[in-house]
């Protein structure tokens, strides 16, 4: 049995989630019930924080991710020779667990967000730089060139036609990213980051109604999240659209 | 050279959790115990290893025939790419307390919920690598007299081989790395040493997050080993 001095041991200790109020009088609480409304209503505000904490940590690992795997990939897109390097260094990255992760990054950089942010950045590397990479590569060498007769230079043959042909494709791998790290930022709690894992560490498996409510938020997050990358990749890319009609 | 690179606190502890790994010590909180050492690391890497191999089974049996029925019908499109898409969307932490906390703990409760992990990218890789095979080169084989069971298991696996890899490890990565928060569900693995730092000390978490990280990598490697044995030479040849 997973005792409560293991969750403790976690995270940032909160004695009696959800004895502090009247709730402990609350009948549903007292049974197995498989969802305590009464309970519910009366504290979902202490959500706020963790949901708060939860968009900061995804928003800014993959930020931080595409960027640095944005970058990457450009560069290793006219030096060829830097792609199966790439590929090794993000796929190890992408494969540490990101447990495992978090407490090798701890004797660096301590506990905290900061270390969560690193290791969940890091795990998108894998997804953005190969999308990129796949996307820029699909580009037809005859849409090149016919922009290379029109005379336009290889840094305007980047951005305006490999880059908004790779849209859809990049897109795909962001959209790919920032679900995932919703998920996986569930487990920054472990390493005193914050979001909606910490409520789940700090209660633990006895009361069913905070892990319905905390991974339910986790998990809406992640699909809105990605449908709204979804919509924003459907406004920037309005040829596709007239394509798949 | 090393030495001259990290500063010392961090050699400290690189060299305390190796030293963890390698032979028991006593416990700096339950009295006399002994943690650590290369026997329970062995054992609980046993553990880990052993509930993941459960759960990527039971994902592959009901993920893979369903993806390849799917695939090489071509029906069922929307269906295995939302699954591929929402599984990607579960909170690993919150579904493993979810599982525990609704059924119970124990093995079986957490074979099954890793296996949930594993089935959304199984279904939807299988599903597309068939999927998307040069419909020329079915009705070919449909030409020459192979049966559907024959296209499926000649053509389409062999075409589909690194789209399907590319489900079953991901699976893999998913269940391995969600095996670590198991002690949470009552079933020892490696991410004991992580999760329980008053048990184990800082170098039993680091520890435990060393061969972790060297397991999932393992893995990796190892699977991606077999998808090379088994793509086809003329499809080695072709990529070259």
């Amino acid at each position: 049995m997973a005792s409560p001095a293991l969750f403790a041991a976690v995270g940032e200790v909160g004695k009696g989630f959800i004895q502090e109020r009247s709730s402990d009088t609350l009948p549903c609480q007292a049974t197995d019930a498989f969802f305590c409304w009464d309970w519910a209503k009366e504290n979902i505000d202490r959500y706020e924080t963790p949901t708060i904490q939860h968009v900061e940590l995804v928003l800014i690992s993959v930020v931080l991710g595409f960027a640095l795997a944005f970058t990457l990939a450009l560069i290793a897109h006219r030096r060829r020779w830097l792609q199966p390097p790439l590929l090794a260094v993000t796929g190890v990255l992408f494969t540490i667990p990101s447990v495992a992760f978090f407490f090798l990054l701890e004797p660096f950089t301590g506990r905290g967000r900061d270390t969560a942010i690193i290791a969940l950045a890091a795990f998108t590397l894998q997804i953005i730089y190969r999308n990129t990479i796949v996307g820029l590569a699909n580009v037809p060498g005859a849409v090149k060139d016919a922009a290379r007769g029109m005379g336009l230079t290889e840094r305007q043959i980047l951005w305006k036609v490999e880059l908004p042909l790779a849209a859809p494709e990049i897109f795909a791998g962001l959209q790919i990213a920032m679900v995932s790290t919703v998920a996986i930022a569930t487990l920054a709690a472990f390493v005193g980051g914050g979001g909606l894992g910490e409520p789940i560490l700090r209660q633990g498996i006895s009361f069913l109604t905070n892990i319905i409510i905390a991974g339910g938020l986790a998990f809406l997050m992640a699909i809105v999240f990605g449908l709204i990358l979804f919509a924003i990749q459907r406004l920037l890319t309005p040829w596709r659209r007239a394509v798949d009609a | 050279m090393i030495g001259a690179l990290l500063p010392h606190p961090v050699l400290a502890s690189i060299e305390g959790a190796i030293e963890f790994i390698f032979s028991p010590q006593s416990s700096n909180v339950t009295g006399g115990k002994t943690v650590g050492g290369i026997d329970q690391v062995w054992e609980l890497l046993l553990n880990q290893i052993e509930l993941t191999v459960f759960a990527l089974a039971l994902a592959l049996v009901v993920a893979f025939p369903l993806g390849l029925y799917l695939g090489h019908r071509g029906t069922g499109e929307s269906l295995a790419i939302v699954i591929g898409n929402l599984g990607r969307a579960i909170p690993e932490l919150a579904l493993i307390a979810f599982m525990a906390a609704f059924i119970g703990v124990g093995v079986l409760n957490l074979t099954i919920a890793l296996a949930v992990l594993g089935i959304p990218p199984i279904l939807a890789n299988t599903f597309v690598g068939i999927h998307q095979v040069d419909r020329a080169s079915v009705e070919a084989a449909r030409g020459i007299g192979m049966t559907e069971f024959e296209i499926l298991r000649r053509v389409e696996i062999p075409l589909a081989i690194p789209t399907l890899f590319a489900g079953i490890r991901g699976a893999t990565i998913a269940i391995v790395a969600t095996a670590t928060i198991a002690p949470i569900a009552g079933v020892l693995t490696l991410g004991d040493f992580i999760i329980n730092q008053n048990v184990y000390g800082t170098n039993g978490v680091l520890a435990g997050a060393i061969v972790v990280a060297l397991l999932a990598l393992t893995l990796e490697f190892s699977l991606a080993g077999v998808q090379r044995l088994l793509t086809s030479k003329g499809l080695k040849l072709s990529n070259a």
